[in-house]
């Protein structure tokens, strides 16, 4: 190990060599202003993030179970949380596919309109869910819609059911995936990929056998990310859905409903429900992960 | 000949990385192509390889006209500086890759890889992951990976580029005691001439997109066809109008016979064995010319700092015209001040 030379060291750990700069400026400081800083940033997660979704878990069990009971109780529940689940994970799965393939495009292709494409990527994040939500039924809506009379006299109904929330809530969460899979791309580099070919591989075994494996972590941290947004998706979808409860009726939206109509404590429990199943997530994949940064890929 | 260049071009946006190359590369050999930085040799070599297409002209591997063929088809092994390895996969399937996309049975694919992992001495490192090896070691899995494919041409691209120097003189004699045994027609790329005229047979100059010359490493450091091959393979000094080799000059401190250059001793540097002495001749305009010899000749000839010598050319030996002189920063200075 001796002969490792020190290029190596830096192209595959820059974390271990950005930290010290730092570190030799910490040194310097006096430790109440560390522990000063420690305590305004810790009271600021407390106050913006734990203590309010705390309060949400304890105001669902305030009566023990009997709020959680209720809601897996009301078929019109169970059916909001199915559909939030049904939508959240076909969209997952559209972002993944095409989220690593337009990243792909991105790093390893140069193309007119690149940079165009790639500030296009960005407006989902920036624009608000309700316009997006507006703009998919101009498009897509069935009576004097661009596109949505064609689609429906051919039997596919999109605004005010199933595909429209779809379609709403992966518009929505699009650049995550992209935006978590285009770094990792970048720091991978494209030799391995030439190796791969140079041995005899197609571009797809070179994309299974090495890409893939090589980008693992990034694609698994861009599904959580997805997923939860998709999740707590609300306003596009609420424009989108036509909210008919029973029917196109979202979890989240059952939550804003139950509590508009003063049932608390359901929407406290179906929140807590919705906010477990996201919290869920980035435990697992942060449990999962391994430790070393050396092993990552 | 094993692969056959025949007028390549290569531009990237402005720039000429190969200027209507063509160079024919023998059977069984190991050769170099050798050249500064930024002189078109890494684009040639991924050109022959298909990781590069040129824009026009033929490549020819083995009789075969590979111009248009996707690297996967091409049947060659590729070696890259920064070793490439497959992070994921341990040293041992690393080097069955070629032969699993080939979909050779399993056996056979366990033998042969033993077999390669015994050729670089990396048997008992087969279950690591690469993380786990040296550069040196690394680069040498490698080179297992793209010799499991049998390859018609096996291409290294600044293979040993970079590791430190004493791995890279270890990998080197190895490299060529390697080819010796395996004996597939290797091209390989380096910008280092003691690297080019140790290992290759055959070395090729490439210099701003064009081949400077083509021969063996004697060919090349004894009869040099410019003053670019000249400078580059070893150390050059200027004398009058002409380049040398500091150790074809001899000093001698006798009357001047005719031809010879006289001058005075301005500095002694000793290098180990080597002497370096710089003399200033005289005349208009003095030059500095730097003459090498050994230590023991340098010892017969009792000479020191400011002393008076004679500047002689050995016999046979080989020089070249210098290029035209190049204008110092100073010189651009004036010429700016003046133009102001």
């Amino acid at each position: 190990m001796a002969d490792t030379p020190t290029i190596e060291a830096t192209a595959d750990h820059p974390a271990e060599h950005a930290p010290l700069p730092g570190r030799a400026r910490r040194r310097g400081r006096p430790p109440v202003g560390r522990y000063a800083l420690r305590l305004v940033v810790i009271a600021y997660l407390f106050l913006l993030v734990a203590w309010p979704l705390y309060l949400v878990a304890q105001n669902t069990f305030k009566d023990g179970f009997d709020d959680l009971s209720a809601i897996l109780d009301d078929p019109d529940t169970v059916h909001a949380l199915r559909l939030t689940l049904t939508i959240a994970v076909t969209s997952v799965i559209i972002n993944t596919v095409f989220g690593v393939g337009i990243s792909f495009l991105l790093v390893r292709y140069r193309f007119p309109g690149k940079r165009l494409l790639n500030a296009v990527l960005d407006v989902p994040l920036s624009v608000s869910p309700i316009v997006v939500g507006l703009a998919l039924i101009l498009v897509y809506g069935g009576r004097d819609g661009w596109f949505g009379p064609t689609l429906e006299d051919a039997g596919l109904q999109v605004i005010f059911a199933t595909p429209g929330m779809i379609l709403a809530t992966t518009f929505i969460a699009l650049p995550l995936m992209i935006r978590e899979v285009v770094p990792v791309l970048e720091e991978v580099g494209d030799e391995q990929e030439q190796a791969a070919r140079s041995l005899g591989a197609n571009a797809v075994q070179t994309f299974r056998r090495i890409t893939l494996p090589a980008i693992k972590w990034g694609v698994v941290y861009g599904v959580v990310l997805s997923l939860a947004r998709a999740l707590g998706e609300f306003g596009a979808v609420k424009v989108v859905s036509g909210n008919v409860s029973g029917d196109t009726r979202t979890a989240t939206l059952v939550v804003e409903e139950k509590y508009l109509n003063f049932d608390r404590g359901g929407a406290y429990a179906t929140a807590f429900l919705l906010a477990l199943v996201a919290v869920a997530c980035i435990v697992v994949v942060s449990l999962i992960r391994p430790k070393d940064p050396k092993e990552k890929r | 000949m094993s692969i056959e260049i025949t007028n390549v071009n290569k531009r990237f946006g402005d720039f000429v990385a190969l200027d209507d190359v063509s160079v024919s590369i023998p059977t069984g050999q190991l050769t170099a192509l050798l050249g500064p930085s930024g002189g078109g040799k890494s684009t040639l070599l991924r050109i022959i390889g298909g990781l590069e297409q040129a824009d026009t002209g033929r490549v020819v591997i083995e009789g075969v006209d590979a111009t248009g063929l996707p690297p996967q088809k091409r049947n060659v092994g590729f070696v890259f500086q920064h070793y490439a390895a497959f992070k994921h996969l341990s040293v041992r399937r690393n080097v069955a890759f070629g032969l699993e996309i080939r979909k050779r049975p399993k056996a056979e694919i366990r033998s042969r890889v033993d077999e390669l992992l015994a050729l670089v001495h990396l048997e008992q490192f087969a279950e690591r992951l690469p993380s786990q090896l040296s550069g040196g070691q690394r680069q040498r899995m490698a080179l297992a990976r793209a010799l499991a494919i049998e390859p018609t041409v096996l291409l290294l691209d600044e293979p040993f580029g970079a590791l430190d120097a004493k791995v890279r003189r270890e990998l080197r004699d190895w490299l060529r005691r390697l080819h010796d045994e395996v004996h597939v027609s290797t091209v390989f790329v380096t910008h280092d001439q003691e690297e080019a005229l140790e290992v290759a047979d055959e070395i090729v100059v490439i210099n701003e997109g064009r081949i400077e010359q083509i021969g063996s490493p004697d060919d090349l450091y004894d009869r040099p066809a410019n003053d670019f091959v000249m400078s580059f393979l070893g150390p050059v000094t200027q004398l009058g109008d002409r380049l040398v080799r500091p150790h074809d000059l001899q000093l001698h401190s006798g009357d001047p016979a005719a031809g010879d250059i006289s001058g005075q001793i301005a500095r002694i540097n000793r290098i180990g064995f080597e002497i370096r002495v710089d003399v200033a001749t005289t005349g208009e305009p003095s030059q500095a010319v730097v003459v090498t010899l050994t230590r023991n000749e340098f010892r017969a000839l009792g000479l020191d700092v400011g002393a008076a010598v004679n500047i002689r050319l050995a016999p046979e030996s080989h020089t070249t015209l210098a290029p035209p002189a190049q204008p110092t920063p100073a010189d651009t200075a004036k010429s700016l001040a003046s133009s102001h």
